[in-house]
């Protein structure tokens, strides 16, 4: 390969330089407002039992690595929300397909889905606390309630706008609705289905930490409101910052499984 | 002997709620097998209507298809339809591309395989077999979508528009190339088109349909005086223009 000209290297070399100032300047941010925060609680700026400062948070959760009660906390949002995250992809997947299959079906229930789904999903922990009991069904039934009508409709409107000429050559090809579905529509799908997952595992973690908050001895959700009843704040910010990790974590897990479709597709 | 395929009257119009469109009104016309039909006509004029009627696709409202005498329903007829765009899928590569038909009427035998194989190879795709769809060039996926159709070794060929998503230079060059791949592969076609030229070069005759609903106007038979016909050289023929004349004029006249 020919050596890139002065100009080419002089451009290269200039978005190398911005896009390391920018990584630079997120850093920086982090860095900074870790600083703020710790020595205005040092300083008695702000008041330590309240607001809590980096150290205490860091003080929290080693101690609590150390008896290791944070492992099953973490353990069961996690598992809760995977859970409810595979159940909603199965059933809104499935819906999708019996709506796709049944237009009349689809017009029927179309008014049902977009009232639950616009519905604050929250509202119906308490309910579900009531008929399921407080223990892990309820808790991946709650973080499922969140996504999964949004997620039916996301799908089924996918469904429905795949290329009708690319129906019909199935069709020429002497196909059946059952071939247009396997060999079009699903596959044609895909983007959609990632993309759907990308939301899902965000909405079903807010569902799960909702259903923990008010029916669970266990998991984040309750850690969260349990430290803010017997004041122990740093418990409530150590677990907050600890579900920031895990939705980057989850969404990134997602990201990779979606490059490694797009190499396979 | 029955011809391959006869239309009888057929008419057909499309419903929706602000009314009924008659869209095709007593269309009759015949086929002998190795036959090359052009049907052209102004845009709306029910063109496609009429291949997604001969394709089964669609029913006639009224009127008869057969398919060598019997009706079109029992007579199990094996009808090609090439569809305007490619819609080649790039989920998959070129080679299960071309096989799609062969995979959904689970024909994928050895002779039906190895019939691709030749054809992949005599109309220079088979190096691109593993390749994507996008690797290919618009005139190569034309191709491919015609060997897709053949796949299926169709008693007849339908040809909706094939060449309109492709721009002027590719469109002549691979004109030549299908109307090449129809000949060897002794194929009976129709080739629906609103290009007027596209339809006298490479057809035997062409059905001009009026303005909608779409009537048979007027059927010429479309004869060159050479040794080896191919579109490209049809066209610099002296009688192409007078072909092209007539079509145009009854083109204008009708409906």
């Amino acid at each position: 390969m020919a050596e890139p000209s002065l100009a080419q290297q002089s451009f290269l070399e200039q978005r190398k330089r911005k896009l390391r100032a920018i990584t630079f300047a997120r850093i920086l941010i982090f860095l900074l407002f870790l600083i703020l925060w710790e020595t205005s609680a040092r300083t008695h700026l702000i008041d330590a039992f309240i607001f809590s400062s980096p150290s205490r948070v860091l003080h929290m959760f080693v101690s609590m690595v150390s008896d290791r009660s944070i492992f099953l906390h973490m353990g069961s949002t996690l598992a809760e929300t995977l859970i409810s995250f595979l159940l909603v992809f199965l059933l809104s997947l499935l819906t999708a397909v019996l709506l796709w299959l049944s237009h009349s079906l689809s017009k029927i229930l179309e008014p049902y889905l977009v009232v639950l789904n616009s519905l604050p999903k929250s509202a119906l922990a308490p309910l579900l606390i009531v008929w399921l009991g407080a223990n892990m069904k309820t808790i991946i039934v709650a973080g499922m309630s969140v996504a999964v009508f949004g997620s039916i409709l996301t799908i089924y409107t996918g469904f429905s706008e795949v290329d009708p000429e690319k129906i019909k050559l199935i069709y020429t090809l002497g196909g059946n609705k059952r071939n247009v579905l396997w060999k079009v529509v699903l596959p044609s799908s895909i983007p959609i289905f990632i993309n759907t997952m990308k939301v899902n595992i965000g909405l079903c973690l807010v569902g799960v930490v909702i259903g923990e908050f008010i029916g669970s001895r266990r998991g984040l959700g309750y850690l969260i409101i349990y430290g803010s009843q017997v004041f122990q704040l740093d418990m409530v910010l150590m677990s907050i910052v600890i579900l920031c990790i895990m939705a980057m974590i989850l969404y990134q897990g997602i990201n990779l499984a979606e490059k490694y479709c797009l190499k396979r597709f | 002997m029955n011809p391959l395929l006869k239309l009888e009257h057929v008419s057909y119009s499309y419903h929706d709620v602000n009314g009924e469109t008659l869209a095709l009104s007593d269309i009759s016309f015949s086929l002998e097998t190795g036959d090359f039909l052009a049907i052209v006509g102004p845009s709306g004029c029910g063109k496609s209507t009429l291949l997604s009627l001969i394709c089964g696709l669609l029913e006639p409202e009224e009127g008869t298809i057969s398919f060598l005498g019997m009706p079109l329903k029992d007579a199990g007829a094996n009808i090609g339809y090439m569809l305007q765009k490619d819609h080649l899928f790039e989920w998959r590569t070129v080679y299960s591309n071309v096989t799609l038909g062969l995979e959904i009427q689970k024909k994928m035998n050895p002779e039906r395989l190895s019939n691709v194989d030749s054809m992949l190879k005599a109309y220079g795709l088979s190096s691109f077999k593993d390749a994507r769809p996008s690797q290919l060039s618009g005139g190569m996926r034309q191709r491919a979508a015609l060997i897709r159709t053949l796949a299926l070794e169709p008693d007849l060929l339908l040809l909706d528009e094939p060449f309109s998503a492709l721009d002027y230079q590719t469109r002549l060059s691979v004109c030549d190339d299908i109307s090449a791949i129809i000949k060897k592969e002794e194929k009976t076609a129709i080739l629906v088109t609103h290009d007027l030229s596209e339809a006298i070069s490479m057809a035997d005759q062409v059905l001009v349909l009026s303005r909608r609903p779409g009537h048979v106007q007027r059927l010429v038979p479309i004869a060159f005086d050479m040794e080896s016909r191919t579109p490209m050289r049809s066209r610099n023929a002296p009688e192409f223009k007078e072909y092209f004349n007539l079509i145009w004029k009854e083109l204008n006249t009708g409906g």
